[in-house]
């Protein structure tokens, strides 16, 4: 008997049990769809962090100072500028307050810096000028708005030369920046920028916690690195006291963090797909019972072991191959619907739908040996004594 | 005398039911030749299911020599003996077989099938076979909605499909009405008259005198005529 036949068989045995068919599909079609789902969620969430994190630049490196009993300071960070391979350097001072003008007000990350902290985070001006090293060493009372924070405030007009009240205080505004997007859990857009000591005094703090420094270029990082941690030693003895981190690692960490969440979905929906397989397992096996007099007749007739065997080794792919088809469908809808609903970034890969579809068969194939082996074996005269 | 079709000679065949041991099958010797009718009798438990087996490979002789058509049946392999019935052995059954899943030419089909005959000439042959027993207008027709002659009839084209060299029938009017019966039976008489070999194994005595030769059993052995 041939191939085509037995598949023709098998889906007429699948169309004569549809509720049965469509219950043992069932395993295979969740596991499917969640190994595609969840998949396309993760592989999305990694690839939008890639993206936001390469947005910075990747010549950018950040340095956290933990340690607030010794002061970093603005002499030390002139140091800093001074190393191998640094090109500038932008201390930041962030903090939350409230920006108003008029009756309209928006709770904002402050950020206090200087005028390199523009290129080295890689953003732009939209309108007017970005805070000046004049402002910094005078203390001016001047602000840049983000994009989204700008279109809050000033919905009509240019907000250049206007005033807001930041905490109560009066600030002239500068600039207004172009729109950079969210990354790694801060939105430039939506921000308000002060010279560093302005900010100094606004957020009550006189030392420096957090700095920006922009290497020369890409393969200088690591020298800039160096450099840097040379510095912060003459001030720092203990490496515990700050923290040096370029792009890659970030990037680094970032993934192998949404790799590791990837990694733990893949299983637990591989796990839904192993008990799918007992599914069909189970139903071939009452199939089999059910169907012992077939056998037998068939037996008679002159099916040969192998015959036997196919048939219910191809009823049993073909069963599980449906569930992943309808599970590759169901996952891909899935993830557009979550995609849609949550706004955030999917990735699909069609190495995935096909493994998850091959291993789909697979799992039929494999769980359906056992049941078409017991069918097999019957003995005919048994068989057809069977009602 | 024609040639031999089957030759059964010192066949033995036991069971173990507890601590007894059942002699199903004791020195059977028969002879069947080729274009013969021949009714097997006897009551129930004389041991002419596990004869009927026998003959139609479904079992295998414990001791004795089995030569059908001449293959040597007693030293086959189930493989083999799955290959013989396909070739030289046509079942009727006295509950029909069919299989309820598929139409009656797609059960006349089955012998064919599984000798790997193209669907076209498959098709053709079995609505031939349907034809020979007059039911060519039902081919599409599956076996519930069909009566139990006709569905009987849709078991002999299938039994006929494959050119068999025997039909083996086994109390073909055992759940039939005494009319639907008789038609079975002509039908029977008529596709021997055509030269086809059947052995009939029944135990209604009115359906064996139908047959040219009968042959009865009882206890697991065999006697030439009617002994019951």
């Amino acid at each position: 008997m041939n191939v085509f036949t037995s598949i023709k068989m098998a889906g007429r045995n699948i169309r004569a049990n549809k509720m049965r068919s469509f219950l043992t599909m069932l395993g295979i079609i969740i596991g499917v769809s969640s190994v595609i789902a969840l998949l396309a969620i993760g592989q999305g969430s990694s690839k939008a962090v890639a993206d936001s994190v390469n947005s910075l630049g990747t010549n950018l490196i950040t340095v956290n100072i933990t340690n607030t009993d010794t002061h970093f300071t603005r002499d030390d960070l002139k140091q800093v500028k001074q190393a191998v391979g640094v090109k500038s350097v932008a201390p930041v001072l962030s903090g939350r307050s409230t920006v108003r003008n008029g009756s309209t007000s928006s709770q904002v990350s402050v950020i206090g810096t200087t005028s390199s902290y523009l290129s080295i985070r890689q953003l732009s001006v939209k309108d007017g000028r970005f805070v000046s090293s004049l402002d910094d060493t005078f203390r001016q009372k001047v602000a840049v708005l983000g994009s989204e924070l700008a279109t809050t405030l000033f919905p009509n007009g240019s907000p250049i030369n206007k005033d807001v009240l930041i905490d109560g205080q009066r600030y002239t505004i500068v600039g207004v920046l172009n729109s950079k997007g969210g990354s790694m859990g801060q939105n430039s857009d939506d921000a308000v920028y002060l010279p560093f000591s302005t900010s100094q005094r606004l957020l009550g703090t006189t030392y420096i916690t957090q700095f920006y420094a922009q290497a020369e270029n890409q393969s200088s990082v690591n020298w800039a690195m160096a450099g840097i941690t040379r510095v912060m030693n003459q001030t720092y003895s203990s490496t515990d006291d700050y923290s040096v981190v370029n792009q890659q690692d970030v990037m680094e960490t970032m993934s192998s963090v949404t790799s590791t969440m990837t990694m733990l979905l893949a299983g637990i929906a591989g796990i839904s797909l192993l008990v799918g397989g007992i599914g069909i397992m189970n139903i071939m096996l009452v199939s089999v019972t059910e169907r012992t007099k077939e056998i037998g007749i068939r037996k008679a007739i002159g099916a040969k072991r192998r015959d036997i065997m196919l048939q219910f080794l191809i009823e049993a792919a073909v069963l599980s191959m449906l569930g992943g088809l309808c599970g590759v469908g169901i996952g891909i809808l899935a993830a557009k619907i979550y995609a849609a609903a949550t706004g955030s970034t999917i990735v699909f890969s069609l190495q995935v739908m096909a493994a998850a579809f091959l291993f789909s068969a697979f799992v039929g194939i494999i769980f359906g040996v056992f049941p078409a082996y017991k069918a097999s074996k019957l003995n005919p005269i048994e068989a057809l004594r069977t009602d | 005398m024609t040639e031999s079709l089957i030759t059964m000679s010192k066949i033995e065949k036991t069971y173990k039911l507890g601590d007894n041991v059942v002699h199903a099958l004791d020195h059977i010797d028969l002879s069947i030749e080729k274009g013969a009718f021949i009714s097997i009798v006897g009551p129930s438990g004389s041991g002419k299911s596990t004869l009927m087996n026998m003959m139609g490979c479904l079992d295998k002789p414990d001791k004795g020599k089995y030569i059908l058509g001449g293959s040597h049946i007693d030293q086959l392999k189930d493989r083999d003996l799955a290959e013989i019935r396909n070739q030289k052995i046509g079942f009727i059954f006295q509950n029909f077989n069919l299989l309820g899943k598929l139409s009656a030419v797609e059960n006349v089909e089955l012998p064919l099938l599984y000798r790997g005959v193209k669907t076209k000439d498959r098709r053709a042959r079995a609505l031939e076979c349907l034809n020979m027993v007059g039911l060519k207008d039902r081919a599409a027709h599956l076996p519930n909605q069909l009566s139990g002659g006709q569905q009987q009839r849709v078991a002999i084209a299938r039994a006929l499909a494959g050119e068999p060299q025997i039909l083996l029938a086994d109390e073909p009017t055992g759940a039939l009405d005494s009319k639907t019966s008789e038609e079975i039976m002509n039908l029977l008489t008529a596709l021997n008259e055509n030269g086809r070999t059947i052995v009939l194994i029944t135990h209604d005595l009115n359906v064996a005198r139908k047959a040219k030769r009968t042959v009865s059993i009882r206890d697991g052995k065999l006697q030439e005529g009617e002994h019951i």
